[in-house]
Parts: structure tokens; C-alpha cells; sequence
């Protein structure tokens, strides 16, 4: 047994003739916060749902805590999808009741008071909320829990920068030393400061893996010049 | 905070942080013996992993700017040899950094000092 929190050995997925993932051997430790990042269309959201049990692999293994994604691991993963799934007829207030039913790991307060600095409104109806409200939402949601790997894709895209800089903090300030974050984006300025290592993606692939400042002190360069260097079209 | 955060391009996140606490504890914004906030206030406060902030704080340990008192945390150190030399060894770098930069704009050591000693009096 390794202590990875998320590993995968030889993973392949493919969708028909496609393949989306191609032998991907990646061991992600506990304790840090991990950007994974790459161009549109380069698998890190396919990669995102294997971890989070949404989909399976095509073949070789992908391990949370040791363990195939199944409910028990649902348990102590908090997957922030991409796209919304809260109905719209629901209220945040309620939306944090649901959580809070759903999940053991789950902290009420702490998602109140997100809500109330982010200007939230807890009775105002989701369908009535701006599409960077609804996020600011969803992100309070999968950061209240106290999970062992929190799964974001594309978590600050759609949020103003000031309330961007306030969820970056809540990131910091919120994971435990067990517990691992992955982040996909494509705003590396942002947040690689928030960062303990990268993954860059390509076509199914890792292409690059390395902490920050080991990056930043072999190539004299921040992750987000290196990243348009190796990705420049 | 006492604590004015650059973080540039470059050069690694934690050498910067390390730069900007050194900098803060030897123009006295941090006093010799004043506590220094947790690592995760740090972190925070700065926007940056904990664990950077972390090393940042352990390379300022090393060079005795910092101590760590047990579980009481960690302190700016009352060693003032040790604050002089490093206060100085930060003047000396940015000297040579200057002299460099003046070099490549083919202005020797010479006229560096007059165009100095001219601005006397201005400021």
C-alpha cells in the first residue's frame, strides 16, 4: 500500500474510438495542493470524473486512498464538477441542508459564514442567482467538507478576481495536512502561488510533474511563462 | 501584517517570501523578540501554499533571523551581530545588483558615484 491519496497505474480511457487518457501513472501525496494543467480538450476534466467515480476506466487502475472509486470513497471526496447540478428551484439555505444531510463531513457553519462573506444571499432562489454566484455556491459547498481529496475543475473561472482571491484564501486556510486538493485550470496566474505542485496535461498525457519552486528554480520562470513555452501553438 | 508581499516571474515563491519577512525585520517593522504570526496566517495573508511560507520561515531559521521557541512559536531573533550582518549582506547584494545594471548601460563606477553625489541636497 502507498499513502497516495490519488494514484493511478496505466490508466486508459477511451470514448469509442477516442482515447482521452493514455497510460497515465500519476501518485499524488497528501498535504498538497496540486494544479493539474492543459489546454481545452487535453483530458484533465475525464481525469477529474475518474478519480471522482463518475466514470470508469477503460482499462488500468485509478485508487483514492487505495480504494476504486465507489460510494465509500464518495465519502471522503468532494468533487466540484464542472458544470452546475443544484436545481434551480432550491435555495443556497437549502442546498446546505442537502449537503449537510448527504454528507458526515460536512460544516454547516462554516458554509454560512463563506456565504455570508461572498454576499451569498441564503434564501434567494438558485435560478434568480448570476452564474458567478451559483459558483461562488457550489465551490462553499465542496470546500465545507472535510474530505481527504477535494476535486476541483475549474473552480474560479466564471468569479470576479476580489472574490477569487477570497476563495484562493478559503483553499488555503481550509484543507487539512491529510488531505489533498487537485485543481484544474487554465488561470495559472491566478493561482500558482496557491500551489504545491503541477501536472501539465497533453493529449491523454502528463508532460510535465513538479513542484512550483522547483520549476520556477531550474527554468528561472513562473509556471504560467513555462506554460505558455511548452504549449505554444 | 507588518508585511509588504512581491512576488515576481522568477525566482522561486519561497526565496521571495524569505526576502520580504528579512526585509520587514531589518527595517524594524518586525522588532527584534516581536512573535510572528502561524505559518497558516502567513500563508494567508500572503495568498501562498502554507507549505512554501513554511519554507520560506525554516531558511530564515537557518540564517538566524528566526527562532522557534518550542510550542510557543516562532520569534524575530535578539541576536544584533547577527541582524547587522545580515542587514548588510542585503545592502552589499543590492550595490552589486545596481553596479551591474549600470554596467550594462556602459556607466562605470565613476560616474555612478558623481551621478549620486549630484542628487544631493535634492531629495
Amino acid at each position: 500500500m502507498s499513502d497516495a491519496v490519488l494514484e493511478t497505474r496505466g490508466l486508459y480511457k477511451a470514448y469509442g474510438p477516442r482515447t482521452v487518457i493514455s497510460d497515465m501513472n500519476i501518485s499524488l501525496p497528501a498535504g498538497k495542493i496540486i494544479g493539474l494543467l492543459g489546454p481545452n480538450g487535453c483530458g484533465k476534466t475525464t481525469l477529474i470524473k475518474l478519480a471522482a467515480g463518475i466514470l470508469t476506466p477503460t482499462d488500468g487502475e485509478i485508487l483514492v486512498c487505495g480504494r476504486q472509486p465507489d460510494e465509500v470513497t464518495r465519502s471522503f471526496v468532494s468533487y466540484l464538477p464542472e458544470r452546475t447540478y443544484l436545481s434551480g428551484r432550491m435555495t443556497a439555505r437549502s442546498a446546505v441542508d442537502y449537503f449537510s444531510d448527504f454528507y458526515a463531513d460536512f460544516d454547516s457553519s462554516r458554509a454560512h459564514s463563506m456565504m455570508a462573506h461572498l454576499g451569498v444571499d441564503p434564501d434567494a432562489k438558485l435560478k434568480t442567482l448570476s452564474k458567478g454566484t451559483k459558483e461562488k455556491l457550489q465551490l462553499i459547498l465542496v470546500m465545507s467538507r472535510a474530505a481527504r481529496l477535494y476535486l476541483l475543475d475549474e473552480p474560479i473561472g466564471g468569479v470576479d478576481p476580489a472574490a477569487r482571491e477570497y476563495i484562493l484564501r478559503t483553499i488555503i486556510s481550509n484543507y487539512a495536512e491529510n488531505s489533498t486538493v487537485l485543481i484544474s485550470t487554465h488561470l495559472i496566474s491566478d493561482i500558482e502561488t496557491v500551489l504545491d505542485d503541477f501536472l501539465f496535461m497533453r493529449s491523454g498525457g502528463i508532460v510535465m510533474q513538479s513542484s512550483v519552486d522547483g520549476a520556477r528554480e531550474k527554468y528561472g520562470k513562473s509556471i504560467d511563462e513555462l506554460f505558455r513555452e511548452v504549449y505554444r501553438c | 501584517m507588518e508585511f509588504v508581499w512581491h512576488i515576481d516571474g522568477t525566482a522561486p515563491l519561497y526565496i521571495q517570501l524569505a526576502d520580504d519577512i528579512r526585509l520587514a525585520i531589518i527595517q524594524g517593522r518586525l522588532m527584534p523578540g516581536a512573535r510572528i504570526a502561524s505559518v497558516r496566517d502567513l500563508a494567508f495573508d500572503a495568498k501562498v501554499n502554507p507549505n512554501t511560507m513554511q519554507r520560506a520561515l525554516t531558511e530564515l531559521e537557518r540564517e538566524g533571523l528566526i527562532e522557534t521557541h518550542g510550542t510557543a512559536g516562532r520569534f524575530v531573533a535578539v541576536n544584533e551581530e547577527v541582524l547587522k550582518s545580515i542587514k548588510d549582506r542585503v545592502i552589499d547584494d543590492l550595490v552589486s545588483d545596481f553596479i551591474k545594471r549600470m554596467e550594462a548601460l556602459d556607466c562605470d563606477r565613476e560616474e555612478a558615484v558623481r551621478r549620486i553625489n549630484e542628487r544631493k541636497g535634492e531629495e
